[in-house]
């Protein structure tokens, strides 16, 4: 990891309140697997503190670049999402254990809710030139709210839900799960707490890989904000950190709630 | 120019990074030599492992930040057998933060501890906000404060300093108390309790409801609680609470600090207290020092031989 300037090649909204940044910068040759994430200063005031972790949609090593998709819902990602081209940002990253990408030689489930689909962007690219039959079961909210679902049906069979049915199936990533019925080797997954409580259930005994999101402090397991009770320690004082540990975990490693 | 003595410590420059914000160092180990550090205030230690409170343990407000962590921490024998013997690879001094729920359990903390050849001086946790048991019940009354430190006093064999609450109304009481019980030092001052509601919810955004505030937003607290207790007693005193930059380090200094403690801003910029390491000495030369002993006090200093002087 290193704390470094980047440039902005472009930020622009691509759905409701969701924006793209691409950013460029040597700090993406030290990336080394999808899911890891980026700690943001939005600018050199004080007022807005804390960096923000977004995670790293898409890279590439050979021109340099990186691509976040974030939410612009507080204030910090709001002020993010005015930043216009050739300004830069104080970066810090890589940071994270992300998706092991080796861990699938067939077929691959990926399932993403919300501004939690990011990351399996990359992921899914990776998969498939590794030659991995990729299968994609994308949520969101409403239609206003989807983005990406041309990008993921160009690289693999690709559903979408809204909670709202105002685009594809009505309902959840769970009912086209318990629709579709997908075999698969390996599943991955990213999005909101209760859609990955609702996988875990599912897919006790499967190889399921979970990306976890929480407030988070220094972003590299200094200040203890961003823990997870491990499920396997009795003397209760077991745990694993979100920002170092994961925020990829394999199912049944932590709890998801803490 | 920054070489400064404290009791039982040597420091190589005024600036260390403060307790609860840089774990045991092996995160920023990865970023620079922590050799470059003038001492390290290591996270509070109990005498149990201890994981703290549920999450969210962060939430930011304006120019700042609450926690409630919970003093998570791997437990004294973990500490004593793994975290200090890896620190003993760094040239640098090291302040144990000491908490406990009960008197005995801080002495026999204390006791422990204070046994490790890095280990140099003792940091007496009574501030900590955000555990039931222990931390600031025994930070906010005098004579339990005394009390306390007598009794770590006895059994330490390092210098101890005690670590304020700002959470008082008489914060000059709290440092005669612990002084005139016996403490070699003070540093202050934790963080102020705060609070911040999810609008939406209508819940604390901190699982825990309350929170320690610290950063910017708490920097004038600081300074102005930092120059009471100064010209109150004759222990020295390290400051902190929010500095950000390396004027923030001189304002802290004139405040009456002989040395200052980096938190928050560590989250911020990693590399922060190396960077004013870096930085203090053209700044103090920039302000006609030539040792950054000259700063300490100058805010009453001067106050006082002005005032002498006026006839």
């Amino acid at each position: 990891m290193i704390k470094a300037w980047m440039e902005i090649i472009s930020n622009r909204p691509i759905a409701k309140n969701i924006y793209k940044m691409e950013l460029k910068g040597e700090l993406v040759q030290r990336i080394t697997c999808p899911g890891q994430f980026v700690q943001i200063k939005v600018d050199d005031s004080f007022d807005l503190l804390l960096r923000r972790p977004i995670s790293i949609a898409e890279y590439n090593a050979e021109k340099n670049t990186m691509t976040l998709i974030y939410r612009a819902e507080g204030a910090g990602t709001k002020r993010l999402s005015r930043k216009k081209a050739s300004e830069l940002v104080d970066v810090f990253g890589p940071l994270g254990n992300g998706f092991p990408v080796e861990e699938t030689k067939e077929k691959a489930l990926l399932v993403g809710g919300g501004i939690g689909v990011p990351p399996l962007y990359e992921l899914s690219k990776q998969l498939v030139q590794n030659g991995v039959e990729v299968v994609h079961v994308l949520g969101f909210s409403t239609k206003a709210a989807v983005f990406y679902e041309q990008e993921f049906k160009e690289l693999g069979e690709t559903f979408v839900a809204t909670v709202d049915g105002t685009f594809g199936a009505k309902g959840t990533v769970m009912d086209i799960i318990n629709e579709q019925r997908f075999t698969f080797e390996t599943l991955y997954t990213c999005g909101p707490t209760p859609m990955l409580k609702a996988i875990e259930e599912a897919f006790p005994h499967k190889k399921v890989f979970l990306s976890l999101e929480e407030r988070m402090g220094c972003g590299i397991g200094a200040c203890f904000a961003c823990v997870r009770r491990t499920k396997t320690d009795a003397n209760d004082s077991g745990y694993k950190k979100i920002c170092t540990d994961g925020p990829v975990f394999r199912i049944g490693e932590v709890m998801l709630e803490c | 120019m920054l070489a400064v003595k404290l009791p039982g410590l040597e420091l190589k420059n005024p600036i260390m990074p403060a307790s609860g914000c840089f774990g045991f160092g092996r995160e920023f180990a990865k970023l620079y030599d922590l050799s470059k550090l003038g001492a390290i205030m290591i996270k509070a230690t109990t005498l149990e492992p201890r994981f703290g409170n549920p999450t969210p343990r962060v939430a930011e407000t304006p120019s700042g930040m609450l926690n409630a962590i919970g003093l998570q921490n791997p437990g004294l024998k973990k500490v004593m057998e793994e975290e200090l013997p890896w620190l003993s690879q760094f040239d640098v001094p090291i302040i144990a933060n000491i908490a406990g729920s009960t008197v005995e359990e801080y002495v026999e903390v204390a006791k422990e501890i204070s046994k490790a050849p890095n280990v140099k001086a003792l940091e007496l946790n009574i501030s900590c906000p955000n555990v039931k048991q222990g931390g600031i019940m025994f930070g906010t009354v005098p004579e339990v404060a005394g009390h306390l430190t007598e009794a770590v006093k006895n059994v330490s064999s390092v210098p101890v300093y005690v670590k304020l609450s700002p959470n008082v109304t008489d914060i000059v009481a709290m440092a005669k108390a612990v002084e005139k019980a016996g403490a070699d030092g003070i540093t202050m001052i934790n963080t102020l309790l705060g609070m911040r509601i999810d609008v939406k919810t209508g819940r604390s955004i901190i699982a825990n409801g309350t929170g320690g505030l610290s950063g910017p937003a708490v920097k004038p607290i600081a300074v102005r609680m930092i120059y009471q207790v100064s010209q109150s007693v004759e222990i020295p005193v390290i400051g902190m609470g929010g500095i950000m930059n390396v004027d923030d380090c001189i304002e802290f200094l004139q405040a009456g600090a002989k040395a200052v403690a980096i938190g928050t801003a560590n989250f911020v910029n990693p590399y922060v207290c190396v960077e004013l390491i870096d930085a203090l000495p053209n700044r103090l030369k920039e302000l006609g020092f030539d040792h950054v002993n000259e700063c300490v006090g100058r805010s009453w200093k001067d106050e006082k031989s002005s005032s002498n002087s006026c006839p």
